[in-house]
């Protein structure tokens, strides 16, 4: 051990060696104890203890607190250690304070006057030890105390490069805890100016604190921008040995140059400004160029500041997202390091192109290092490379991979690590659903995962399969097949029986012509499993049974012998008991005709966003589980977006609402969802519960759903309609696990447009339980006609956080269509006698992408008119006829929509008894084809 | 933003700790407990990165000693590395080839080192001579105290 200069303190080293040379815990603590009690009396009793002597028991005390004692003395002698004229008394009071004294502690009032007395000395040693401490303890007090002095330290000119940094990451650390202490007006511009500053040092602390206040505001400190590109190219284009001590083996500014990176990826567009655009994309060429020269040093430290300046570079490409050219030269830099022996570089290559992935510029670059991504998932030494993999795979994954994709995944899920395997069967499920061109593949692909992984396979992701196949009737034979042949197996998971029952008890009888799996054959095989499920699969399979009896009523006897067995003691669970005997009964007491009408087959599931997507954004807060290209950058300053943006309005897009595209493909490269996830992600990091779906458009088509969903609360919507009456039924679920208080929907609805559309609203309990759902009765009267429709705001308050949200209600004009069957004669008289100017709107306008005819046809029917079949005589075409009921008139309205697929545009046209109505049908069903 | 920075050795013992945000202390010690036995259940060649809660953990081992970071989802990673390492050139500049047991004896000089190389979290100075020019000052000060405090007890001030 090399002597140590400055004064040493004899009696500490001892101290530190007799512990260091306890042979026990106990005889540890012992010595601990004793010194203490050593301690305390001479802080009691001994009033000549002079500064030495101080500091030195002071020292100590700091010495057993970092043993991982606590310390509940000595503050005071600390505090007093800080008026020493002597520096190396004053630092150890101040070391005490720094790690010992917390934000809120009374102390700090009383060492106030003395850092003050610091901060005005003409040592600089002095004052930085003012600042260290002051940025230590960063409280509140520490900013309302400071706010004046140090912002002028920071700019003055009489003060010296040391303290300036100190005093601008001081600064910083105060701004943290209390906003409000940054001088606006000129401080603004010499604040930016400390960019040009000739010490290289005062500029990378001032770049620390000048990114922190263009968070705060960007458009006041846009004016760094300029300054930061020209510094950065500066140090860009230098060479090694300008810079002198600045330089980090062999790399120019490696600190300064990240910080200026990440000070533009505060903007987006980084600067509108063609010059500075262009010296920009230089520099940035430069970096990447440099990173290609061969290393100047083999040392690690060489090329991990090079790379850190290079993936910063990168992080701005990728950021700016408009570069198509830097985009695809950085996806092959970083291609690169996915075979490079550093591990930590192929990690931060995988993980910065799963970003790469996401921009449509480079999307196609990142997949053609698909097989090296593969086999890092496979071989990778370490679990957090290898889950990176996945992640990248997950982010390259498009309707040209999956197959292949998902089926290395399901591969590697055999072997996988525990845990990972959860999140990988939610990604292959999202994928496998996204991609699905083949609905076979699909229901594959999830009974794959159940048998391969059945313990990792969530809730969501088997409820989801069975809402697919009620929903698509090509699949639903497939799938009959392929449970029946899964449930074969000897050992299968029960995620498998419930699956198997499920999908069995629906369309079992699809494959029931085949003596292999014949009625009874199928039935069999299903309780064959009974016994080794839980209660929970058991109640399942019950229902499963006794839709069997209206399948197959020849195994009737069967199947009433197994609920007999259970309808008694025999079942010690009450559900299943009491579905026993209520099954049994039903299916002795009711008429064939009753019991196809109580067991008939599902009906379709509304067609709702997949919640497995919702489930691994929650596993993944902050980070980017995404499989979306984003559209281009918004001009606005990213950081803009932190305010508070409260409802996710995802107008005008069903295809992009639906975000597994199940009902439409998934709409292509440049869509209009990209602003959403921005959004979601940014409500993930903030930590603001503000990521929302809420889709209204949605409800023009059907009257049952989910109305908005928050991380807070979901809106559920039923609704019927009679004529002119209509009845809303609103399901408020608490998601969180709180009450939610001072709960209060309040419906916006003017007087005058009341006049038209006559809307009572039932009130509701003010409290909303953690978990609970409360239902709120809406009536609904059209009287006349009307546009648009009635909004709810709802207000409450979340853990003492005011919230609010604004909801229109599903209360269309539409809403109160009734559907008119007519021959084509009769529709093209009308037609004709519809021909005024006032009668008469039409719409053309771009469809959605791709064209979707079917789609178009479902949404018809579900807006509430007869959809009318052989009237037209092109077939594309699509008519439809219905009455608008309204308490003071009827209206009758024609509708034709003509789709032109070469030019993927639908000409709309409605024509109507009264103009109003013509007109608001016409812009209700504008762009939803 | 640095969130903290812990030295602890190969034994798991927490030899130096610098927290940048404020945490109570309960909290510190349990962060510390299941960070030191995540660290030290790595293999030699794993990555120096790992995602850990709402953060990212840096680390690197010198000899004895473990170096470990917190930083913000944004920061960049292999800067922090060389965070470290500028930290421990400093070290081994100051006490001539340094050991874990130099830390523990003078664990003050190890803050003061720490302190004029990061503040609030965030790098103050990332050149070398500089950081040794300043703890030099320190030191030079000191020195003065004592040969002034020496003279008075001779009799001579």
């Amino acid at each position: 051990m090399a002597p140590v200069r400055g004064d040493g303190m004899r009696g500490l080293a001892v101290f530190i060696s007799d512990i260091r040379n306890c042979k026990s815990k106990e005889a540890e603590v012992k010595r601990i104890n004793k010194e203490l009690a050593n301690i305390r009396s001479k802080f009691k009793g001994d009033k000549t203890l002079d500064g030495y002597q101080k500091k030195k028991y002071v020292c100590k005390l700091l010495f057993i607190f970092l043993l991982g004692h606590d310390i509940d003395f000595g503050h005071m002698e600390a505090v007093n250690l800080l008026s020493s004229n002597k520096y190396s008394e004053k630092q150890i009071g101040y070391l005490f304070i720094s790690v010992l004294v917390n934000t809120n502690s009374d102390l700090i009032r009383l060492i106030i006057q003395s850092i003050k007395n610091d901060l005005q000395s003409r040592n600089p040693v002095h004052v930085n030890l003012a600042l260290q401490c002051i940025a230590n303890i960063g409280s509140r007090d520490m900013a309302e105390s400071f706010s004046n002095e140090i912002p002028k330290l920071l700019v003055s000119g009489d003060t010296m490069d040391v303290v300036k940094q100190s005093a601008a990451l001081c600064l910083l650390r105060l701004f943290r805890s209390s906003p409000d202490i940054i001088p606006g007006g000129e401080w603004t511009s010499r604040i930016i100016h400390l960019l040009n500053d000739q010490h290289m040092g005062v500029v990378t602390a001032a770049t620390s604190l000048i990114d922190a206040l263009v968070k705060r505001n960007p458009e006041e400190y846009k004016g760094c921008v300029n300054l930061a590109v020209s510094r950065l190219s500066r140090i860009v284009t230098a060479s090694y040995t300008d810079l002198q001590d600045y330089t980090y083996y062999f790399v120019p500014a490696p600190w300064l140059s990240v910080k200026l990176l990440r000070l533009l990826q505060n903007y987006n567009p980084v600067t509108e400004e063609p010059g500075v655009r262009a010296r920009l994309n230089e520099t940035l060429e430069t970096i990447l160029n440099k990173a290609q020269e061969p290393p100047k040093s083999k040392k690690v430290q060489h090329s991990n500041a090079k790379n850190a300046v290079l993936f910063e570079a990168i992080n701005l490409i990728i950021h700016s997202d408009s570069e198509p050219n830097l985009l695809v030269r950085a996806c092959n830099q970083l291609g690169q390091f996915l075979s490079n022996r550093e591990t930590n570089l192929r990690y931060l290559a995988l993980e910065s192109m799963c970003h790469l992935a996401t921009s449509e510029f480079s999307h196609e670059e990142v997949k053609k290092h698909q097989e090296v991504v593969i086999l890092s998932m496979k071989m990778e030494k370490d679990v957090s490379v290898r889950q990176m993999a996945v992640d990248l795979l997950y982010a390259m994954c498009d309707r040209g991979n999956a197959e292949e994709i998902v089926q290395e995944m399901l591969n590697y899920l055999e072997t996988a690590d525990y845990s990972i395997r959860e999140e990988m069967v939610l990604k292959v499920a999202i994928l496998a659903e996204k991609y699905a061109t083949d609905y076979t593949w699909y229901v594959d692909v999830i009974l794959n995962l159940i048998r391969i992984a059945g313990d990792y396979v969530s809730e969501e992701v088997w409820y989801r399969v069975i809402q697919i196949v009620i929903n698509r009737e090509e699949v639903q034979g497939y799938a009959a097949k392929t449970v029946f042949e899964a449930l074969q197996a000897p050992a299968c998971h029960e995620n498998m029986v419930k699956v198997g029952g499920y999908i069995l008890g629906e369309f079992g009888n699809l494959i029931a012509g085949d003596s292999r799996s014949a009625p009874l054959v199928q039935f069999k095989l299903l309780h064959s499993k009974y016994h080794l499920c839980s209660p929970m699969t058991r109640a399942l399979l019950l229902s499963t049974y006794i839709k069997f009896i209206n399948l197959f009523p020849e195994i009737r006897t069967n199947i009433q012998e197994v609920f007999r067995q259970h309808s008694n003691l025999r079942s010690a669970d009450a559900e299943l008991q009491q579905r026993a005997s209520e099954y049994l009964q039903l299916s002795i007491v009711a008429s064939t005709d009753v019991l196809a009408t109580v067991l008939e087959e599902m009906p379709s599931f509304p067609e709702r966003e997949s919640s497995i997507l919702a489930v691994l954004k929650k596993k993944k807060p902050g980070r980017v589980p995404e499989n979306e290209i984003r559209e281009s950058k918004s001009p606005a300053p990213n950081a803009l977006a932190q305010n508070n943006v409260i409802v996710n309005h995802k107008v005008n897009s069903n295809a992009n609402a639906d975000l597994l595209g199940l009902s439409t493909p998934p709409a292509g490269v440049n869509n209009t969802g990209g602003s959403g996830t921005l959004i979601d992600v940014l409500g993930d990091i903030y930590g603001n519960n503000n990521a929302a779906t809420y889709n209204t458009k949605k409800f023009l088509f059907k009257n049952n759903g989910v109305l908005f969903e928050n991380e807070m609360l979901q809106i559920g919507v039923k609704s019927e309609f009679r004529q002119n009456l209509g009845r809303l039924g609103l399901f408020y679920g608490n998601k969180t696990q709180i009450p939610l208080t001072n709960f209060m929907p309040v419906l916006q609805w003017s007087a005058e447009e009341a006049l038209k559309l006559n809307v009572q609203m039932k009130p509701v309990d003010p409290t909303l339980e953690a978990g609970a759902q409360i239902q709120q009765l809406l009536t609904a009267e059209c009287i006349e006609d009307y546009a648009d429709a009635p909004t709810i705001e709802v207000n409450f308050r979340y853990n003492n956080v005011p919230q609010k949200f604004s909801i229109k209600l599903p209360l269309t004009l539409n809403k109160f269509f009734e559907p008119t069957e007519m021959n084509g004669e009769s529709f093209f008289a009308r037609w004709k006698n519809l021909g005024g100017e006032q009668q008469r709107a039409q719409k053309v306008f771009k469809a959605q992408q791709p064209l979707d005819l079917p789609g178009a046809r479902n949404k018809l029917m579900g807006f509430g008119m007869q959809l009318l079949e052989n009237v037209d005589p092109n077939p594309d075409n699509m008519v439809c006829a219905g009455i608008i009921h309204t308490q003071t008139q009827q209206v009758g309205c024609l509708l034709r929509l003509e789709p032109n697929k070469q030019a993927q545009m639908f000409r709309l046209t409605i024509r109507a008894s009264k103009e109003t109505v013509t007109r608001e049908v016409c812009d209700l069903l504008s762009d939803q084809f | 933003m640095m969130l903290f920075m812990l030295l602890f050795s190969r034994q798991g013992k927490l030899r130096l700790q610098k927290w940048y945000m404020a945490y109570p202390d309960k909290v510190k010690k349990k962060i510390t407990r299941e960070l030191v036995t995540t660290i030290l259940a790595r293999k030699p060649k794993m990555c120096s990165f790992l995602e850990w809660k709402d953060c990212k953990i840096v680390y690197k081992r010198y000899a004895s000693l473990y170096f470990c970071c917190a930083i913000e989802q944004n920061d960049n990673e292999l800067l922090t590395l060389e965070i470290i390492h500028r930290y421990v050139e400093l070290l081994d500049k100051y006490f001539g080839s340094v050991c874990e047991l130099d830390i523990i004896f003078n664990f003050e000089k190890a803050y003061f080192i720490l302190d004029e190389l990061l503040i609030g979290g965030e790098i103050q100075e990332t050149s070398k001579k500089n950081v040794l020019k300043a703890i030099a000052s320190q030191d030079l000060l000191q020195e003065d105290e004592a040969v002034e405090g020496t003279l008075r007890d001779i009799g001579l001030l």
